[in-house]
């Protein structure tokens, strides 16, 4: 078998005007230290819609999404190549501040990790980063986030208890609530439905449908049916053999990767013939 | 809310500012002096103590000073063998009498206890550990002492008292340690001993035991160098005689508790030898520290 | 012999170790509560030792313990637990690191007489603080500086580095997730180690010998004299002049050191909670 070459851009996927694209990705490659995880990964991420990165485990998705708010840095040892452009600009040119590109492009995890705080401070966290002081600022911001999330109603009259209270779906929501106070533009969900039960995966999508007119959305998930359900896009992730790093195999329409993909691995993939 | 983020129309990325960046540098390096402060400590008492100690290896010379027999500072006599001999002798026979009920308590908290009495054992090691070391003394001085002097027919000062008392004061550092040491073995081993028909014991004794024992002589190194280090007990229990053991109620006398008994009048050379004693007794312990270390280095 | 018996016995004999250990702090504790209760007043507490024979209090050992064992938590918490965010937070492990780890180790096992000489050689004499409050509050401090540095340390690293990513996710710089997330949420076990090593301080005695001296004193300035308990009780006890003020002493210092380490107990079941 030969290892995964570069990205097959699907068909019928329409030209993209410069304005509707958000993140720019052209040939990208990723090591941890001496292992060449990523190769040749060229994507364009789409304002105002969803797009989901799927394959099995271990395929590097998650490693690529978190390329897209430098989380990697995080992780001594690890080195980027190619480009990857926010509005046109260079998220890895030189002498650019990671922690402002986080506060625009924000992350959710795979596992809900509400601040050991209360439910409030959770949500005024970030505001509070950017210096807002005043509490009926920081009580406008946190209602604001929190009916965002789709959680105020539940949670408006236990404000001051524990974020850790609250059941894992809650507690994601919650997370997204934090994310969404200090406003990005861009919101990258590693798994957020993974460690969550059934009930809740429905709200977290629902919300994701009704986030994205104001937030571009990325989203990581190894529920195929769940990207069908969400994604406008979807980005197929492959790596053919242990040690050799992991491309992105297709990239198209969620509507066409679903029906009618152009690439063997990825049908088989869809059709549950592996992974 | 706005539905355009404002932030939206802008395509230039902010660079990290010089501001920040000095920021996080200083940061950096207050964090890092203080954890040096930990080096510096060390290093000050080293050289503090050594500085003191110098004149010594001019004044008596290293190998009277270490190999002298007779400590008698009026008479111009420095040599320190017999305290060496005193601390060693109160040190292992602590160890001696401490280390299995040590272990044995710490096998017994990780093995046999159920959580309901683990939970009430351990706060009581704990809180063995957290009695000031003058208590022990003086609890040794009016309750032991009395019935040892009985039983050896002498004052009741001398090793044996202050090896009951060190024995007890060692048990928690031995205990906590050893316990930490075997409950990190994973259950997997026990279950694997157990399903081949093993006892409890024969599963302790064969297999538990036997996979924590560096972590076991870790923390039997560790409380041989508390009871070496012992000070205010130990001189409130062995007579404080500088003279050889010659039995179990007979005083000796010790590296720290000489220390103690002399440095309120000492002047001059007699000053310096007891700084000599002090830098013997943190070159013991520094040894023992790097003794732990070697060895979890040999585990790993 | 069958292999069951010897297991009974085996297991009997580790119940017997375990039953010493408690038992023997049972007899201290109740030896010297028994003995020390009934001395202890408030008239006790509160007035001053006098004539040769020490009669009355230990009113200035109580206020010397407690000023001292206040001082040196403030000079080394700050220390100690900055000193533990570079260990888990910032430093890159290497030849500094496990440097440094070495020197807390050799610090934590010092024996405490020679951290007394060389308190008293360095902060009494070269540096000319004298016999104070403040020599003997920088010598403890640097005792109490491993066991703080080490209980932060692993309390920092038992906090979830999901709960550090939720931080980085959204834009917080190190120091900003380190001060406002990570270190609030390991608070808990730091403020056990603090009162954990600050009862160990209460109850030093041959550091604070060569440190604070033994006038009976009650200490206003840092750089005057005082007595603390342990040493009131050592020299009771030498000089046997005075049973029941020893007891009483002693009573009174086993209650404070048991205060500290309930409250610490306590501090960390209730916050464990939220």
């Amino acid at each position: 078998m030969t290892p995964v070459q570069a990205t097959s851009f699907h068909h019928n996927l329409p030209h993209s005007e410069p304005g509707d694209v958000k993140i720019s990705v052209r040939g990208l490659n990723f090591w941890y230290s001496d292992f060449n995880a990523l190769t040749g990964i060229s994507v364009e991420i789409r304002k105002k819609a969803v797009t989901a990165f799927i394959g099995p485990s271990g395929c590097g998705k998650s490693t690529f999404l978190r390329c897209m708010n430098r989380m990697n840095d995080l992780i001594p040892g690890t080195r980027v190549e190619g480009t990857m452009l926010l509005d046109g600009a260079d998220i890895y040119g030189q002498g650019v501040d990671p922690v402002d590109l986080r506060r625009r492009v924000g992350m959710i995890f795979q596992q809900p990790n509400p601040f050991p705080q209360s439910i409030y401070d959770n949500v005024a966290y970030g505001p509070r980063l950017q210096g807002v002081k005043k509490k009926s600022d920081l009580d406008g911001l946190v209602e604001e986030s929190l009916k965002r999330a789709n959680l105020w109603k539940e949670v408006k009259d236990i404000l001051g208890r524990g974020g850790l209270t609250l059941s894992g779906g809650q507690q994601q929501r919650l997370c997204i609530a934090r994310v969404l106070a200090v406003e990005p533009e861009v919101l990258l969900m590693d798994e957020p439905c993974s460690a969550i039960d059934p009930t809740s995966v429905q709200k977290i999508e629902d919300l994701m449908a009704e986030l994205k007119d104001t937030v571009t959305i990325v989203i990581v998930t190894h529920n195929m049916q769940q990207a069908a359900r969400v994604s406008d896009y979807t980005a197929f992730f492959l790596q053919e053999l242990a040690g050799e790093p992991a491309a992105m195999v297709e990239f198209g329409r969620t509507s066409d990767i679903f029906t009618s993909p152009t690439d063997k691995r990825t049908e088989d993939y869809i059709t549950g013939r592996f992974g | 809310m706005s539905v355009q983020n404002p932030a939206a129309s802008k395509s230039e990325l902010t660079l990290v500012s010089r501001e920040t960046q000095v920021k996080e540098w200083l940061l950096a390096a207050l964090f890092f002096s203080c954890a040096f402060v930990a080096v510096l400590g060390v290093a000050l008492i080293f050289a503090f103590v050594g500085w003191k100690a110098w004149p010594i290896l001019g004044e008596v010379g290293f190998g009277d000073f270490l190999f002298g027999t007779v400590w008698a500072p009026s008479d111009g006599s420095f040599g320190i063998l017999a305290l060496i001999q005193g601390s060693f002798v109160v040190t292992l026979g602590a160890l001696a009498l401490g280390t299995p009920l040590a272990v044995g308590t710490a096998v017994f908290l990780s093995e046999i206890a159920t959580p309901r009495i683990r939970s009430f054992v351990r706060p009581a090691v704990e809180l063995l550990a957290g009695i000031p070391s003058v208590v022990y003394g003086f609890f040794g001085v009016v309750l032991l002492r009395p019935l040892i002097g009985e039983l050896t027919g002498s004052v009741g000062f001398g090793p044996l008292t202050a090896w009951i008392v060190l024995a007890i004061m060692i048990v928690p550092t031995i205990a906590a340690l050893s316990e930490d040491a075997l409950r990190s073995i994973p259950m997997g081993i026990r279950e694997a001993s157990y399903a081949m028909g093993a006892t409890q014991w024969q599963t302790i004794y064969k297999v538990v035991v036997p996979a924590a024992k560096i972590g076991i002589i870790d923390a039997i190194i560790l409380g041989m160098g508390r009871a070496i280090g012992e000070t205010m007990a130990v001189l409130m229990l062995v007579g404080n005689a500088p003279q050889f053991f010659a039995g179990v109620g007979e005083p000796v006398s010790t590296l720290t508790s000489q220390i103690v008994m002399d440095m309120g009048y000492s002047t001059g050379t007699h000053r310096t030898a007891l700084f000599g004693m002090a830098a013997i007794l943190f070159v013991i312990s520094m040894a023992l520290v790097l003794m732990v270390r070697l060895l979890s280095r040999l585990r790993d | 012999m069958d292999k069951r018996i010897t297991n009974n016995i085996a297991v009997a004999v580790l119940w017997v170790a375990a039953g010493i250990t408690v038992a023997v702090l049972g007899a201290i504790i109740i030896y010297v509560f028994v003995n020390g209760v009934r001395v202890l007043s408030p008239a006790f507490i509160f007035t001053w030792p006098h004539g040769v024979n020490s009669e009355g209090g230990v009113w200035p050992t109580i206020v010397s313990t407690l000023y001292v064992t206040i001082l040196s938590m403030l000079i080394c918490t700050p220390v100690a637990v900055l000193a533990a965010v570079y260990l888990a937070e910032y430093a890159h492990q290497g030849r500094i690191v496990s440097i440094i780890r070495f020197a807390a180790d050799s610090l934590a096992s010092v024996p405490s007489i020679v951290m007394g000489l060389f308190g008293f050689a360095l902060f009494v004499e070269a540096m000319g603080f004298g016999l104070s409050m403040l020599s003997a509050s920088l010598a403890l401090s640097l005792l109490m500086l491993p066991i703080v540095m080490r209980a932060t340390e692993e309390a920092i690293r038992s906090v979830p580095r999901y709960i550090r990513w939720g931080s980085y996710g959204m834009g917080a710089t190190k120091w900003q997730t380190v001060s406002k997330v990570v270190l609030p949420a390991a608070a808990p076990r730091v403020i056990t180690g603090i009162v954990l090593a600050t009862g160990r301080a209460v109850g030093e005695t041959a550091v604070v010998f060569y440190t604070m001296g033994q006038a009976i004193w009650l200490p206003i300035s840092p750089l005057e004299s005082g007595r603390p308990m342990t040493v009131h009780l050592y020299l009771l006890a030498v000089e046997g002049i005075n049973l029941p003020a020893a007891y009483g002493t002693a009573l009174l210092l086993m209650l404070m050191i048991l205060g500290f380490n309930l409250s610490a107990r306590w501090i960390l079941k209730r916050y464990r909670k939220v």
